[in-house]
């Protein structure tokens, strides 16, 4: 048995990058939940939003900069509603899910041509060195990083926000009839076409939240793109419908990955976190098709 | 008037169940063969062999192989570049290490190996659908991924973890020159794509379509989800890891893990969308266009005037391997292949369209 102090840090540490997991899966929950597209863009989004944020903020205030940001996040929404969903609605799932990876490749590639495709540093001005907690209990201390823990707070904060929008506006509750049954919300008056925008728009801010969270932590380059693919176990663990599922499943899969590779790595190897997410998130769907914490998948013929 | 049928009869059941049934077509696929047997070898140069026929027929064969599956079966993968490093290693280690065996042999032994991962890996598919598969394969790719780089077993304890394959020797008959190289990918791929017709044809290929079509009705008609599904799963990892034994022996001969990272899945998949999902002919159509798009677009601003950086380039092509998936989406989603249909019910009235 490892001490407890190492232990607890990994646990930790692990819960930490979870979070960060979290937030980029939320932006496909957000998608998936109101339109039924599995939106693989949500990483390139991400690095999209994070490219768009550092270089704006090389010549303008960052506040400024940010607003910006969010204009061209919501831009970018109405772009891939108008061109991409719109002449592809009531398509199968299955296409909508590869016109996403369509997107995705173009938003890559034509975040990288506008903006330049070098590693920028996001400063959000916190303090890089780490700190130590609970020196007084463990020798050394546990190290934490506090970009992760602003991260946490930033995801926290955003969950709350989200849960008041979607249960206590009268947006939140079109978007909740949409998710429920398009035909229905539309017969009653809902205009899914604003709707959709709404929800593409806010999975953007959503992506500029995580783009700067990730950005800061490993700087704005184009390996953000790629972590979409960290969050689709977590997305799959937690459940494709459920906003706390795609939290509960970060954690899980952060703290989880982090565990795995502290015991078990060295002896095969390591870098297991590389597939130690996916394996975890099969060996979930085989019992539960539906996640953790998704709604149970009906068939209709 | 071109491609018009009038007058010719199917008079036995032989010629009703030919796969080119038209004399129009019999024509065209024979032509088709002898340039790629005959007029290729003799007056193409060694680059166009070796830099674009070889890839363009091996990934062709990959391209057959993720058919079989997306196009007929419906069931998504986004590992198949995880099936063609597995043939590439298992083919490896068995000329390894099995010194004895005939190289062909090899071959054979590597795609079932393929092939099974493939079922292990496949059989997710029997409780989860669509999307939730697509993650599922994704896990194929990933734990490839880290296999082949971080188990030295498989490399061969060499220190840079990259591996040179044998030299191909098909009984006695030495193939080194990019003409001979060309022959054999030729002769596989011919091979494959007679095979993989005829198998879409016969009762398997249909239960895979009427899986892809509607997985439910399928199994009240008497289909067993289970065989169809896995037997896809199969085929398509055989082929596919054939592809990339011959990736690897053929036009790479050393290569390293990230040859077959998930770039290579992604960009198999293209191929199958853009050449048309569902079509034999659109699995060539597809990685004809997808190999020679980037030499294209490296060549043709030099060639009007314009300088363009590497990354620039890489970045077009991003953009436009991206909005070509999404326009074929939208207009043609059975792709490349369903355009030369199209031309075909035209030609056929032309030039006197009602």
């Amino acid at each position: 048995m490892a001490e407890l102090g190492p232990l607890l840090e990994v646990v930790l540490g692990g819960l930490m990058s979870g979070v960060l997991y979290a937030l980029v899966a939320l932006g496909f929950v957000l998608i998936f939940k109101a339109s039924g597209v599995f939106n693989f863009a949500q990483g390139a989004m991400v690095l999209f939003a994070a490219l768009s944020l550092v270089r704006l903020a090389e010549w303008l205030p960052f506040p400024l900069a940010f607003l910006l940001t969010i204009v061209i996040m919501i831009a970018v929404a109405w772009a891939i509603e108008r061109l991409v969903l719109r002449p592809l609605v009531g398509q199968h799932g299955l296409i909508l899910f590869m016109a996403t990876i369509g997107v995705t490749f173009f938003l890559d590639g034509f975040g990288q041509t506008i903006w330049g495709s070098n590693v920028y540093q996001l400063d959000l001005g916190i303090p890089a060195s780490p700190w130590f907690l609970l020196e007084s209990l463990f020798p050394g201390g546990i190290l934490v990083s506090p970009i992760d823990v602003f991260a946490a707070a930033i995801a926290g904060a955003l969950v709350l926000a989200l849960s008041i929008f979607f249960h206590s506006t009268k947006i939140g509750r079109a978007l909740r009839a949409v998710a429920d049954d398009h035909q229905a919300a539309q017969s009653v008056g809902i205009p899914l076409n604003r709707i959709w925008l709404i929800v593409w728009s806010t999975a953007g801010i959503v992506a500029l939240v995580a783009g700067m969270a990730w950005g800061s932590k490993l700087g704005v380059q184009f390996s953000l793109s790629l972590i979409a693919l960290k969050a689709l176990p977590v997305l799959i663990l937690g459940g494709l419908t459920s906003i706390p599922g795609a939290i509960v499943g970060g954690l899980i899969v952060g703290a989880g990955e982090k565990l795995a590779e502290f015991y078990i790595g060295p002896s095969i190897g390591g870098g297991i976190e590389y597939w130690f997410a996916y394996v975890l998130a099969l060996a979930v769907l085989l019992v539960r098709p539906q996640g953790l914490f998704g709604e149970k998948i009906i068939e209709r013929v | 008037m071109i491609y018009r049928e009038t007058g010719q009869f199917r008079t036995s059941y032989a010629e009703d169940q030919a796969i080119f049934r038209l004399r129009q077509d019999k024509i065209g696929i024979a032509v088709i063969l002898a340039i790629a047997w005959i007029g290729i070898p003799f007056f193409a140069d060694e680059y166009l062999l070796r830099a674009i026929l070889v890839p363009f027929l091996i990934l062709a064969i990959a391209a057959i192989g993720l058919n079989l599956l997306l196009g007929y079966c419906g069931q998504i993968s986004l590992g198949t570049g995880a099936f063609m490093a597995i043939g590439a290693y298992a083919a490896y280690n068995l000329a390894l290490r099995l010194p004895a065996l005939p190289l062909l042999l090899d071959f054979l032994l590597a795609g079932l190996i393929a092939a099974a991962v493939g079922v292990v890996f496949g059989l997710p598919s029997l409780r989860i659908k669509g999307l939730y598969l697509a993650v599922a394969t994704l896990a194929a790719q990933f734990f490839a991924d880290w296999a082949f780089l971080r188990l030295p077993w498989f490399t061969n304890y060499t220190p840079s973890g990259s591996v040179t394959a044998p030299p191909l020797d098909f009984f006695g008959w030495v193939a080194d020159t990019p003409r001979e190289k060309y022959f054999v990918c030729l002769a596989f791929a011919c091979l494959t794509a007679l095979l993989a017709k005829n198998l879409v044809r016969s009762r398997i290929g249909r239960s895979w379509m009427a899986i892809r079509d509607m997985d439910i009705a399928a199994e009240i008609i008497g289909i067993r989800p289970m065989t169809a599904k896995l037997s896809a799963f199969a085929v398509s990892s055989f082929v596919a890891g054939g592809a990339g034994v011959l990736w690897a022996f053929v036009h790479l001969g050393s290569w390293e893990p990230l040859a077959f990272s998930i770039d290579m899945s992604f960009r198999l998949l293209f191929m199958v969308i853009i050449g048309g999902m569902g079509s034999i002919l659109g699995s060539f159509l597809g990685a004809a266009f997808i190999t020679v798009l980037p030499i294209f677009l490296n060549q043709a601003p030099g060639l009007v005037g314009i300088q363009l950086s590497t990354a620039m380039v890489s970045h077009l092509e991003f953009m436009i391997f991206g909005s070509l998936i999404v326009l074929f989406l939208i207009w043609e989603p059975h792709g490349l292949a369903r355009l030369w249909q199209i031309g075909k019910e035209k030609m056929r009235l032309w030039p006197f369209p009602y």
